[in-house]
């Protein structure tokens, strides 16, 4: 139907030009990448998740010991602006990783992680991580291909920003709250955190862990295996 | 700042379907729970339409409201606040309306000739 009329032609005089109606989706390039990814992904048995988090919550300390602890053959695609430094990080850990530099982006996308994919090359029945560029408003929006998503907080951010970064939060399958061994140090209030992530997630299941100290990471590790 | 890759893409679905057709005006249409900023769109559409077909074309963004269904008391309520809360206190909810990211129509600079029906997947 058209957008301007109302009448039913696809294409027609509008005082001016021709007025098209095309009724296509924003994302449509990406989405129809990401689903390519993940049929590609379920045809190798290969499980992915897209791990999301404001910079210096932990994600990476998270992903070296998860890589040598869980038990199943593990990569990572890693995204930041600048730096191989977390790709570094991930293979002095003993599993391949590709960095993908987004420059003046601040997400990953579906163009960006299927080439890092092909790179990579997982093994069939293998997980892989996709540790995405630490903001917690664009990642919302951009769907990978991922088998399941993973928001990261800690014990050293305020317990509101649930609340702060909605959109986000509100796509999380599951809810990490990191670096529960500072608990004794810092003013966190666990309560007001599950208030706050409950107004907008009222269902992902909540991990406390410590990436850290290892505690918390056995019930991570069933989720992921799950 | 999502919106630049946003904007670009629409850039780019455009002149995928219209080639270097001119296009005067771009209508999308930006729900307001989409978590996209409109006026950031806009000034990215500026930019990234320079030396394209689209350079120039005006840009007209509708922007529906936000409504969602309770999981708990199946109330419909309406809200662009993108922490929903239905009014009995549950955030269990379905978004029905608001989160609406398209590319609704696109007006042709006059003169130029409507593609070929065939060319665009509508």
């Amino acid at each position: 139907m058209c957008a301007t009329c109302g009448c039913s032609d696809h294409s027609h005089e509008h005082g001016g030009g021709t007025v098209i109606d095309l009724e296509e989706r924003l994302l449509a390039r990406n989405d129809h990448l990401a689903s390519h990814v993940r049929e590609w992904l379920a045809g190798i048995e290969v499980r992915a998740y897209n791990l999301m988090s404001s910079p210096g919550s932990g994600k990476t300390t998270l992903l070296e010991r998860t890589v040598r602890e869980l038990g199943l053959p593990c990569s990572v695609i890693e995204g930041d602006q600048e730096t191989t430094f977390d790709a570094d990080r991930i293979r002095a850990s003993g599993v391949p990783a590709v960095q993908v530099n987004t420059g003046a982006g601040c997400h990953l996308d579906a163009v960006m992680v299927r080439k890092a994919l092909a790179e990579l090359d997982p093994p069939a029945g293998s997980v892989v991580f996709i540790e995405n560029v630490g903001n917690l408003v664009c990642p919302g929006l951009f769907d990978l291909g991922e088998n399941g998503r993973v928001v990261i907080m800690s014990v050293t951010e305020g317990e509101d920003k649930p609340l702060k970064y909605p959109h986000l939060v509100r796509t999380g399958d599951i809810v990490l709250l990191n670096k529960v061994d500072l608990l004794p140090y810092v003013d966190f209030d666990r309560a007001k955190f599950l208030r706050c992530l409950r107004q907008v997630n009222p269902h992902a299941p909540v991990l406390e862990v410590s990436a850290r100290t290892g505690e918390g990471l056995a019930d991570w590790y069933e989720w992921l295996s799950r | 700042m999502h919106e630049l890759s946003l904007t670009q893409g629409v850039v780019e679905a455009i002149t995928d379907r219209l080639g270097d057709r001119r296009v005067a005006m771009v209508r999308l249409e930006i729900g307001k729970l989409s978590g996209v900023v409109v006026d950031s769109v806009r000034f990215c559409f500026d930019l990234v339409v320079a030396g394209t077909s689209l350079e120039g074309a005006r840009l007209e963004v509708v922007e529906p409201g936000g409504r969602a269904r309770c999981r708990d008391c199946s109330a419909e309520f309406l809200s662009d606040d993108p922490i929903l809360l239905c009014p009995c206190g549950s955030s269990d909810v379905e978004v029905l309306a608001g989160m609406e990211l398209l590319i609704k129509a696109v007006q042709l600079a006059p003169g130029e000739v409507v593609p070929d029906v065939r060319d665009v997947r509508v």
